[in-house]
């Protein structure tokens, strides 16, 4: 299988932060593969797929290797970054409204790319921006073209912003938060897009969310992530029926249950690492319920091999029968 | 929409006119004084010149007859010069327009241009450079650009209006960079600070995502984006270079409408100066309106509102 996106030992630190952004984050998506990287706020996954697109923090000092479509792009100069950028991935962000230039017409807006990068005529490239709005489930393309961002709703400018991407012709789709600025009912209809443009062209897709649920359901495989750090990565149903590292468990935990009785949400105790905060050992260790003093803060966890899970827990052997004990979820 | 913004601005004269018009006779000092020029006339002569120059008739009268006869093209005579006030300005306009004009070109051209360099550099010299420039008044540019310039390197004339376009041109160039100094500042600060924030924005990120090269990116996006400000502050500053020409025109040595009105103010030469004033205010008026009228093609959502 052709490997689209192999990140290994990606780390990102900057002067006067206490802990590094990204810490030796691994990470890879093949050819048509849906993969998700759920965290929360400030864990880094957003972060980790600008990387892919060679978009690195300023100032940032950066180690280990981010391979985009063949491409190195860690330190890549202008003529690979171009080529990544133009030719194998491109990114669908999360607020539309901030994304699309608001003082340029969508037809201005979805034509630039195709005239200036793939040299369409204005024709054919008005052509393929009224081609790719139709597959995007815009209701009326050609009067669209005509107008401006502020005459569209969230959603509808959600599918201009797929459409822009997909001027590219990508083989990669880096979706960084799609849904969240958006409403429930478009939120589904996003999803069912992307959906459906993975199985028709093929795409590979880097879904990032902080909705476990979703990536479980919409996405192959799962990377969670906590404080710039991989701490689970799983095939989809191995990590919502075993989860193994506490933190997967303390976010499943967290949200409540789509079918059945409600139960009492356990929230995860305490708040998500800080950039100023130093770590030592696992990050994860203050907020979690299994910690063990002297061995969780001393030791610095890596990615082990568990079922079909990696999990990088110091515990996570002993905790994976304490679990299946209580049968717990 | 058209209608009403000329109804605005026409309310705008109507209004400006009428406390041009009675500011000036709220000033201490008395025309007939300086007509009289330190003579000592007899009650009747004074009675005599009150009447022929119409100062005994009510004030507003006086307001309306001076009203009316703008309308016609007429704005009185000037006591100074002897002349109809329209005359008087209409030879200095020219040199002024020139001077006005070229400073304009320069502040649009530098004022932007340096701002988006400073934009586009880390370093702080363009900072520094718009704090100092910021700080020069015009009399203090004027006096080292004439001795720097104009004694010193000899490159240019320091003194007088020239003839002839080329000529006139070449006499300009000292007095509009000192005009323009502070505007310059003022321009590349505004423009720099707006690029910047333009370049934080995330809509500039996706199309730099998308592989767009930088060029197109700061043009199409940025740029494009942070006009603005840029427009609006560089309409206020250009309307009221006319004003600020009265410094530079005295300093060196020119013959136009800001000599003319500093030499007016002096001699209490009322019409003139009430001419010259609505000029300024007139100026003011137009072109914000333009820039009113510009600032929907530059932002679209203003269209909407």
């Amino acid at each position: 299988m052709n490997t689209l996106l192999d990140i290994k030992g990606l780390t990102v630190a900057m002067a006067g932060l206490g802990r590094p952004i990204l810490d030796e984050v691994s990470l890879a998506v093949h050819d048509g593969e849906a993969v998700a990287l759920v965290g929360e706020s400030g864990s880094g996954k957003s972060v980790t797929a600008r990387t892919a697109l060679g978009l690195f923090p300023g100032g940032a000092t950066v180690s280990g290797s981010v391979v985009v479509g063949g491409t190195e792009v860690v330190a890549a100069g202008p003529g690979d970054l171009r080529r990544v950028r133009t030719s194998v991935a491109s990114m669908i962000f999360q607020d539309p409204r901030a994304g699309v230039n608001p003082v340029r017409r969508i037809g201005d807006f979805l034509t630039e790319p195709l005239r200036r990068i793939q040299g369409r005529s204005k024709a054919e490239a008005t052509a393929q921006a009224l081609e790719l709005l139709g597959a995007v489930g815009m209701p009326d393309p050609p009067r669209h073209l005509r107008q401006f961002p502020h005459e569209l709703s969230g959603g509808m400018l959600q599918r201009v912003m797929i459409a822009y991407a997909l001027t590219a012709d990508p083989r990669l789709l880096l979706c960084d938060e799609p849904t969240t600025a958006l409403d429930v009912t478009t939120q589904a209809e996003i999803m069912a897009i992307l959906g459906r443009l993975r199985r028709d062209r093929g795409l590979g897709i880097l879904l990032i969310t902080h909705d476990l649920d979703l990536a479980a359901s919409v996405c192959d495989r799962v990377y969670v992530m906590y404080a710039g750090r991989i701490m689970e990565a799983a095939p989809s149903a191995a990590l919502t029926s075993v989860p193994r590292h506490p933190y997967t468990r303390g976010l499943l935990g967290s949200a409540p249950p789509l079918t059945g009785p409600m139960p009492r949400l356990a929230p995860i105790p305490g708040a998500p690492l800080g950039l100023a905060e130093a770590v030592s050992g696992c990050p994860f260790a203050a907020r979690c319920a299994h910690v063990v003093p002297g061995l969780c803060d001393a030791t610095t966890p890596t990615l082990e091999r568990h079922g079909d899970s990696q999990v990088a827990c110091l515990r996570a052997a002993e905790l994976i029968d304490e679990t299946q004990g209580e049968g717990l979820r | 929409m058209w209608l009403r913004r000329v109804g605005a601005m026409a309310l705008t004269l109507l209004v400006t006119s009428f406390l041009v018009f009675s500011s000036l006779y709220l000033a201490p000092g008395d025309p007939v004084a300086f007509l009289v020029k330190g003579r000592s006339p007899s009650p009747d002569q004074l009675a005599a010149i009150r009447h022929e120059y119409g100062f005994d008739k009510p004030f507003p009268v006086r307001y309306w007859d001076w009203l009316t006869g703008m309308l016609h093209g007429d704005f009185g005579q000037s006591y100074q010069l002897h002349a109809s006030v329209a005359s008087v300005i209409g030879s200095r306009l020219p040199s002024t327009l020139l001077l006005v004009g070229l400073s304009t070109v320069l502040i649009v051209v530098f004022g932007v241009g340096l701002g988006i360099f400073g934009a586009l550099r880390k370093g702080k010299g363009v900072v520094v450079l718009v704090t100092v420039g910021a700080a020069v008044p015009s009399f203090t540019a004027a006096i080292v650009l004439r001795s720097v310039f104009g004694v010193r390197l000899g490159w240019f004339p320091t003194v007088g209006t020239g003839s002839g376009f080329g000529d006139e041109l070449h006499h300009m160039v000292l007095p509009a960079v000192a005009l323009t100094i502070t505007f310059m500042a003022l321009v590349t600060r505004v423009t720099r600070a707006s690029m910047l924030e333009e370049l934080g924005r995330e809509h500039v990120e996706v199309v730099t995502s998308r592989g767009l090269s930088r060029s197109t990116v700061i043009r199409r996006h940025v740029l494009r984006n942070a006009l603005g400000p840029v427009v609006t502050v560089s309409g206020l500053l250009i309307s009221g270079l006319l004003v600020s020409t009265a410094i530079v025109e005295s300093a060196f040595g020119m013959n136009g409408v800001g000599s003319l009105l500093v030499t007016s103010v002096d001699h209490m030469d009322f019409p003139v100066v009430q001419a010259i004033v609505l000029l300024v205010v007139a100026t003011f008026v137009v072109v914000n309106t333009v820039v009113d009228l510009v600032y929907p093609l530059i932002d679209p959502r203003v269209r909407a509102a």
